[in-house]
């Protein structure tokens, strides 16, 4: 369950060393953006001897690594996946090629060093208008994948939008994102809010990627992720209604009714499998026994 | 009568200074103070020497002191903090006699008790009248409280005013009363206002700061102590401040009103005043320019001075009736001691202020600071300097952490149930020490360049010289 993902800087040692006391559900070590040219090297060498170093929860970690079509996209496979982090995050993927391409070198990486093939997953970041169209292919190119995540900053910039805090210029992008990871029975994480202190725009831009059906949010701020775990993580409320449901329709069964009612409206299939997912993730926060 | 005097150097002639005396200062001006740069230079050039500098605190815009050190116009220093090239150089040891190093409870109480005999007192005041009734609220160079003069201009043989606004006879409210003072002398500025408060105090945006922060404001929810009537302070610096944001939606949430709020007042505070979480703010010292237009303008906020702050010689005073208290650390140690006065190369780069009293006084003193800076662990076997001794202080909050001393069985007992990341101080160490290694012990010379004096008048520990 990765409700909150924190982008924590490759080039920052005061961030890395603190990752795990943040609150996030998952820390993406970034070697892309956060990190200049000129810094590419110490950044991966203070990656990688952190996560040897230090005590993280390796299924919470993320490597966000340099796009296939530069030189440091192989030189970070090479030096991440030795370590086998939960994940790695492959940059600017557009196309299902791409996929093939960063899985077949993580391959053999794994063969290199005997690790279990496979076992490390990959959460392509989707940022070009090509990739968005593209989405379900990637989804479903690879056992690897586990999830999509949408990243509107580049995407904009790509199809020359306008980027704004309402979001109504990625609204195609996000419901696309979204459909895809469902079609393929994976996560789908929305972009980052990127004003880190503008903490309710964060907490409303959450929200509505939560209603759009995103399981997860990235933060570009350690300030966001309770906002993000909140907005992701079910209601008192929408626990008891979905406990309701449940009783209601086993109750039901028992009697042997063909058509169920709660609060006077009809249950019927959508509503029993929204309410058994809810729990599930109610379960997994451990908010449900 | 006229106490008005052309210049500086008439008002130290007209005070009878001579060799060997003790002049005294205070630091509400802070970094930006220009009067005792500009007085010593008057006493320099009369050739006047081996004077003590009695001085509430210290900064770097100080460090004309140096060269007075080296001429001989400055044998001794007292003082409660000290900071930058002046402590930098005391540290290496220009001077032959320690610093001695009091707490802003126990300096009062030192001159009340005579312990400490003030000579004359040059007292910047903001805004004066002609007969010497002074405050910090008004004038140019406004400061605030003026907490820190008040022992001064009470206990000093000679009192000067030094100011850089006049208002018309008589100056009211008036901080220092004519009363007290000998004569007046306006200067064209006592300070740089850049130096002296800042614009408005900011929380930190550091999310280890805030972390730590967090924690802290929620050990003081469960702690048993927040309820209406709860009393409270922090400093303005870093996860300290930053504590006072979350108390204040904690309060919010359960409905609790505060008595008082103390201390060094910043804005933060104000705010809280002034949104009825607290009844009253008692303020011997103003951070932001918030606080000092608060000060001049609420009556619900008061100023008091040291003594009343903190002088164990006061029969009651401020900090024993306050409940909890927040305070930073530079070193720790596994018995709890603090180290607010060196840094981990053994040069002075504080002091005591009021940490050691409000430790002392308040039913729960929680330390906040991160693990490690750099990588330099905040917990150390054995403190370089002992600041406030461990018995004096409850908690310890880190960003992996709540270490309470095993001697508050009570509190333990108060906050088991709280779900709050309880884990001993030893782990915390050991834990620290897996990213930072043990740092080698430094070593110091065997001359002590600094006494701290409890402020009971007990001396707990010596700072040596670096080498």
């Amino acid at each position: 369950m990765l409700r909150s993902l924190l982008f924590i800087p490759g080039n920052s040692p005061a961030m890395l060393q603190n990752a795990d006391v943040l609150g996030a559900d998952a820390y993406i070590f970034d070697l892309e953006d956060a990190v200049s040219p000129k810094e590419k090297d110490a950044a991966r060498l203070l990656v990688t001897s952190a996560i040897k170093t230090l005590d993280f929860d390796k299924n919470k970690i993320i490597v966000r690594i340099n796009p296939l079509n530069t030189g440091d996209c192989a030189v970070d496979i090479q030096a991440i996946v030795p370590l086998e982090p939960a994940f790695i995050m492959p940059t600017k993927v557009s196309r299902t090629e791409d996929i093939l391409k960063i899985s077949e070198h993580i391959k053999l990486i794994e063969e290199k060093h005997k690790l279990d093939i496979g076992t490390i997953k990959l959460i392509p970041l989707i940022e070009t208008a090509e990739g968005i169209e593209n989405a379900y292919h990637i989804a479903s190119s690879s056992e690897r994948i586990a999830a999509l995540f949408l990243g509107a900053e580049d995407l904009t910039s790509d199809m020359q939008a306008i980027r704004s805090k309402h979001g109504n210029e990625i609204a195609y992008a996000r419901s696309r994102i979204v459909t895809a990871a469902k079609a393929c029975s994976i996560e789908a994480i929305d972009t980052p809010f990127t004003d880190a202190h503008d903490y309710d725009g964060l907490v409303e831009d959450a929200r509505i990627a939560r209603s759009l059906g995103f399981t997860g949010k990235a933060a570009i701020s350690p300030q966001h992720v309770e906002g993000i775990n909140e907005a992701f993580t079910p209601t008192s409320e929408e626990i008891n209604y979905a406990r309701n449901v449940i009783e209601a329709i086993e109750e039901g069964e028992m009697l042997g009714k063909g058509a169920v009612s709660l609060g006077g409206k009809m249950i019927d299939r959508p509503i029993v499998l929204r309410a058994r997912k809810l729990l599930s993730i109610a379960r997994q926060l451990g908010m449900e026994k | 009568m006229n106490k008005i005097l052309p210049n500086i150097r008439e008002s130290i002639v007209k005070s009878g200074l001579k060799d060997g005396m003790t002049i005294s200062f205070h630091h509400h001006l802070r970094n930006g103070d220009y009067v005792l740069n500009m007085v010593m230079r008057e006493i320099a050039s009369l050739g006047i020497k081996n004077l003590t500098i009695q001085a509430s605190a210290l900064f770097d815009c100080h460090f004309e002191l140096i060269e007075h050190i080296k001429s001989g116009v400055v044998s001794h220093i007292e003082t409660n903090y000290m900071s930058g090239r002046i402590a930098n150089a005391i540290s290496h040891g220009i001077l032959k006699d320690p610093v001695v190093f009091r707490s802003h409870g126990g300096r009062p109480a030192a001159i009340k008790s005579r312990r400490v005999h003030i000579d004359v007192a040059f007292l910047a005041a903001p805004a004066s009248d002609k007969m010497g009734n002074s405050n910090g609220s008004l004038g140019k160079s406004a400061c605030g409280s003026l907490g820190y003069a008040i022992p001064d201009s009470e206990y000093a043989d000679k009192i000067i005013i030094i100011t850089d606004t006049l208002f018309p006879y008589p100056l009211f409210p008036a901080s220092i009363k004519e009363s007290n003072v000998d004569f007046v002398v306006k200067v064209d500025a006592i300070g740089n206002p850049e130096g002296i408060v800042s614009g408005t105090t900011r929380i930190t945006r550091d999310p280890i700061s805030l972390k730590i922060a967090e924690y802290a404001a929620n050990l003081i929810k469960y702690s048993g102590l927040l309820k209406d009537g709860f009393s409270f302070q922090t400093g303005a610096g870093g996860a300290s401040l930053a504590v006072t944001k979350y108390l204040k939606s904690i309060m919010k949430e359960l409905d609790v009103k505060g008595s008082f709020g103390l201390g060094g007042i910043t804005g933060y505070l104000v705010d809280m005043l002034n949104e009825g979480y607290f009844e009253a703010l008692q303020d011997v010292q103003c951070f932001d320019l918030l606080a000092v237009s608060s000060i001049m303008d609420n009556p619900r906020h008061v100023e008091i001075s040291a003594t009343e702050y903190a002088s164990p010689l006061s029969k009651s005073r401020a900090t024993s009736s306050l409940d909890v208290v927040v305070l930073g650390a530079t070193q720790m140690d596994t018995d709890f001691n603090v180290n607010v006065h060196t840094d981990s190369s053994g040069i002075i780069t504080g002091g005591s202020g009021g940490h050691s009293d409000t430790a002392e006084d308040s039913k729960l003193s929680i330390i906040v600071a991160p693990l490690f800076r750099a990588r330099l662990p905040l917990i150390v076997d054995k403190v370089q300097c002992i600041s406030t001794p461990g018995k004096h202080i409850d908690a310890l909050v880190t960003q992996r952490g709540i270490a309470i001393n095993p001697i508050r069985q009570d509190l333990i007992d108060t906050i088991k149930d709280a779900k709050l990341p309880i884990i001993p101080i030893e782990e915390l160490k050991n834990l620290t020490e897996k990213y930072t290694g043990v740092p080698d012990r430094i070593t110091l010379s065997k001359k002590c360049i600094a006494e701290v004096e409890n402020r009971h008048g007990k001396i707990i520990d010596c700072i040596f010289a670096v080498e």
